[in-house]
């Protein structure tokens, strides 16, 4: 089937989408935008998570075709050019990355968390990142990184 | 705003650096801004051009004979390129890591739920999918032999591997004894621990690329530990010389132990070599769970002996190791958890003996912590029981027999360098605790048992505190000849001197790339260092595994940097005439104390390159003597950390809180500080899972939580703030006088979450992980 969709603000038209497929697959496989992780794909570790009409969703989970004429924001879409976001920025300085698999979703949750909430605590820190998994840090420095960019997006 | 947010606690550094960056500061990673980008290519995200997709069927029986197998109507579907079974191997069908038992695809016998039969190449990987439902496979299903502790002993249980030449089942046997046989002590205490198998759960599936070569090779971009290992047992199966298989490095999506087997290599290499085209393999998690093998589960009998005033009189022990279908790295585990069975502690008489089995449960192999883990459940859980019963403090009764350096470990080494324990101990007790809760405020149930499931506003709640101390070897171990390679070059780049490192080791998370930065900036005095793309067209490096790379690896660079800088030296001279005594390299300059300034390095270098390739080797192991387990040096390095957990257990509904969990760990010297703690709060995380959460549930050979649905790791929720205190204690062996970081946290962790759980409930809880069913005392 055709697809339309705006991605990062592009627009985007693709055909041959498979109907079982996933807005995961598809922005991975047919739009050339991998950023997007495929760790476990049934929408327990939020490493896929990715805007839909502003909205944070594990991609793996929304079925591709339910994203017609639809807004995506993936990873590949915080960064302004060179400058990165302020959350990626700051998952850079406090060490938050390791194999960097559960990143990008990290990036995108923690972006919406301090969009709605500027100021978060760290129990509420620790509630919205819960459907995020990620196996190498133990998720301290993750904690640091979000504190860090609440704190920069304050300033700024 | 500082990079260094929550700094560790360290003790002194004396190393002055002049550039930024080098050994002992915390620069941030090479990769990390690809990686927050999403621009990091790992080995899931590759794609070629006519690109095919390959998928495997997989046995659904635990053991079973194949009768037949037809492929006609799977090749005959639209899209199918190919469909491979084991009468398509190239080479020899036997792959393994120790010993080569593993066929790549199954012959005449399956031996574990999940084991490859079949191959499938298609145009679309839905397709594929199709077309392994299409091949039907005869199965005359056996009894599966699922009893580790029966596969070692009993002689009338079918044989797995009956060409092996092993006793019954038995992989391994390893006995070590010392000192007196038949010694009494004052106080005696005794358990038996048992250990579910826990999965590495790293979040990158398995995947790679294989493209066909014109020279009928094959290029292969994949996710691994050890290029090396892999290409040497894929082209076995290939039936190609290794040449022929130039394997590089995509990015890797964590390993934790679960990427030293082969999953994909051999069979997208056939699949590409068969059809002529690219061919991109891709598990899903629930194939994930069948495609690595995981931590051994585990059985052991431990019983001390102490004086009434806490000294280690004996210690005896019996673990069993399930190594299920295939050996993998079962000697290993097996090695190491009866040479490391009585933990950081002098004890003069010791009795100790491991079986390591092969069954038809999911195979087991290497992960964090190798055959570390599991004794250290035990003889933890041990040391508490003692202190219960000599009505002494746990921490002192530690301290008491805590080894040291000159200590005489069970296996008759003797420990020549740096053993703190007793001080990490001492540290960890001096931490500051979490505050305790204010039994009059209205808790925030995020912190509590439970959390938003909002079973409980704080009723039910008991605190308790538990200690772990631990030991871990570090590197490959008895007689094995340890190595790495590293090629480093230096030239002049646009009037600036930049260096180039290039080894095979495996970047998976751990931040080596950062640390060959930081010694080849430090070895070569410039701040530019860039890092060669891991592949095997440099010498070996080893696996990424045993807490090794910044020892050996780094020990690579450090002398591959040396080599580099000697030449740059020789040419100085020629160039200059004469060089002093007391020449150095610091900020692209030429330097000495004497005479200043003496010439840009890009002066020296003009348009040549300096190139040096060096390996790393550590001192002789020697072998265990395989009736006493005795060994002038079986390890060439030992690690040891201390964990300190705080728990909240809901003692109504068994629900665990860990509140903190605090560790004081040697590292020899700290390379980089910052990724050191994260190193240490990641591998914490996953031992806290193991003690309180993760265990893949094995019944009739069966996995019955296939899926992080039900196999369920630690998240931001469960996982409490971590102190971290670092000690620098360097290893005079040792380059830097580093020390292995990566495995200890994850080994020291778990036992002390658990001794917390028993301090807050007053259970003996000798079962890993504790869920709410033990805790509850509802536990079949």
């Amino acid at each position: 089937m055709r697809l339309n969709l705006t991605v990062n603000g592009k627009l985007y038209e693709t055909d041959e989408v498979w109907e079982g497929e996933s807005l995961l697959h598809t922005l991975r496989e047919r739009l050339g935008l991998p950023g997007s992780k495929n760790a476990c794909e049934q929408g327990e570790c939020g490493s896929c998570t990715v805007y839909l009409d502003d909205v944070p969703v594990c991609s793996c989970m929304v079925a591709a075709g339910q994203a017609e004429g639809c807004s995506v924001r993936t990873v590949e879409g915080l960064a302004d050019g060179e400058r990165l976001d302020t959350v990626q920025q700051s998952f850079l300085d406090a060490g938050a990355v390791q194999c960097g698999f559960c990143t990008p979703g990290l990036l995108v949750q923690a972006h919406d968390l301090i969009e709605r909430n500027p100021e978060p605590t760290d129990a509420e820190i620790r509630e919205s990142l819960a459907g995020n998994l990620c196996r190498c840090t133990g998720y301290e420095k993750i904690m640091d990184a979000v504190r860090l960019a609440a704190q920069r997006k304050a300033v700024s | 705003m500082s990079a260094h947010v929550n700094a560790p606690s360290r003790t002194s550094q004396d190393l002055s650096e002049s550039i930024t960056g080098g050994v002992g500061e915390s620069p941030s990673r090479p990769d990390g801004n690809l990686k927050v980008r999403g621009d990091y290519a790992y080995s899931s995200d590759l794609g070629a051009e006519d690109m095919l997709w390959g998928a495997t069927l997989r046995s659904p029986h635990p053991y079973a004979r194949i009768t037949g197998i037809d492929v006609g109507p799977a090749l005959a579907h639209p899209g199918v390129y190919a469909v491979l079974t084991h009468e398509d191997v190239p080479g020899d069908n036997r792959y393994g890591l120790k010993i080569v038992d593993q066929p790549v695809l199954a012959e005449d016998v399956v031996r574990f739920r999940g084991e490859p039969v079949a191959l499938v190449a298609a145009d679309d990987p839905e397709t594929a999918r199709r077309a392994l439902e299409l091949i039907a496979v005869d199965y005359q299903v056996l009894e599966p032999v699922t009893d580790p502790k029966r596969a070692a002993h009993d002689p009338a249980l079918p044989k797995l591997h009956p060409d092996s030449g092993c006793e019954n089942n038995l992989v391994r046997y390893q006995p070590i004894v010392r000192g007196r046989q038949d010694v009494r002590a004052d106080v005696v205490v005794s358990g038996t621990y048992t250990l579910g198998m826990q999965d590495q759960a790293f979040l990158g599936p398995e995947s790679g690329l294989a493209i066909p070569a014109e020279d009928g090779g094959v290029e292969v971009f994949l996710a691994t530990q050890d290029l090396h290992s892999d290409r040497k047992q894929t082209a076995r199966a290939l039936g190609l010389p290794p040449d022929k298989v130039r394997m590089t490095m995509s990015g890797v999506g964590g390993a934790f132990g679960g990427r030293e087997d082969l999953s994909i290599q051999a069979h997208v290499c056939m699949l590409a070599m068969h059809t002529g085209k690219p061919v991109k393999m891709v598990y899903n998690r629930e194939e994930s769970f069948y495609g690595h093998v995981h931590r051994h589960p585990a059985e052991m009998y431990f019983e001390h002996g102490a004086t009434r005033d806490g000294e280690l009189v004996y210690v005896k022990a019996r673990m069993y190791f399930d190594g299920g279908a295939y050996a993998s790295k079962t000697p290993v585990v097996v090695g190491n958890a009866t040479t490391l069975g009585t933990g950081p502690y002098e004890v003069p008489n010791v009795d100790i003996a491991g079986w390591g089995v092969y069954t038809n449960n999911p195979p087991c192999g290497a992960m964090r912590g190798l055959g570390a883990v599991q004794p250290a459940f035990a003889y933890e859980a041990q040391m508490d029981k003692l202190a219960r019963a000599l009505d002494m403090d746990p921490v002192e009764l530690r301290q008491r027999n805590a080894v040291e350096q000159g200590s005489v470990l069970h296996t008759g080494q003797q420990l020549d360098y740096p053993a703190p324990v007793g001080e990490l101990l001492e540290r960890a007790r001096k931490l500051p605790m979490p505050p305790e809760r204010d039994p009059a405020a209205e808790p925030d149930i995020r912190d509590l048992p439970g959390g938003a499931a909002n079973t409980t506003h704080g009723e039910d709640i008991a605190r308790g505190v538990g200690y772990a101390a631990i030991i871990k070897n570090v590197s490959y171990a008895e007689g094995a000849d340890d190595y790495s390679t590293a090629r480093a070059s230096l030239q002049a780049v646009g009037g600036e001197a930049v260096a180039m490192v290039h080894t095979a080791a495996a970047e998976v998370g751990q931040g080596l790339v950062t640390v060959q930065q930081q010694i080849a900036r430090t070895e070569l005095g410039v701040e530019r260092v860039n890092i060669h793309p891991n592949d095997t067209s440099v010498g070996e490096a080893g696996s990424s595994s045993a807490s090794r790379q910044t020892y050996i690896t780094g020990g690579a660079v450090k002398a591959a940097c040396e080599a580099v800088r000697e030449t740059l030296f020789e040419r100085a001279a020629a160039k200059l005439g004469h060089t002093p005594p007391d020449l150095a390299v610091v900020d692209g300059k030429l330097v000495s104390d004497s005479h200043g300034v003496l010439a840009d390095v890009v002066e020296i270098l003009g348009d040549e390159v300096i190139e040096c390739t060096r390996e790393y080797h550590h001192r002789p192991t020697y072998p265990l003597d395989p009736e006493t387990g005795q060994s002038e040096l079986v390890h060439v390095q030992h690690a040891f950390s201390v964990h300190r957990a705080v728990v909240d257990v809901d003692t109504q509904l068994g629900l665990v809180k860990v509140v903190a969990l605090d560790c004081v760990q040697d590292v020899g010297k700290a390379v980089n500080p910052d990724a050191i703690v994260g190193q240490i709060q990641g591998g914490a995380t996953q031992g806290m899972g193991l003690a309180v959460m993760e265990e893949i549930q094995v019944s009739d050979g069966l996995i019955r939580n296939p899926s992080f649905t039900d196999y369920l790791i630690p998240t931001i929720l469960d996982t409490p703030p971590m102190k971290v205190d670092i000690l620098e204690r360097g290893d005079p062996h040792a380059p830097y006088g580093v020390r292995g970081v990566g495995e200890p946290p994850t080994i020291s962790a778990g036992p002390a979450v658990l001794a917390a759980i028993r301090a807050a409930t007053g259970l003996d809880l000798t079962h890993a992980p504790a869920g709410p069913d033990h805790i509850t005392g509802t536990a079949g």
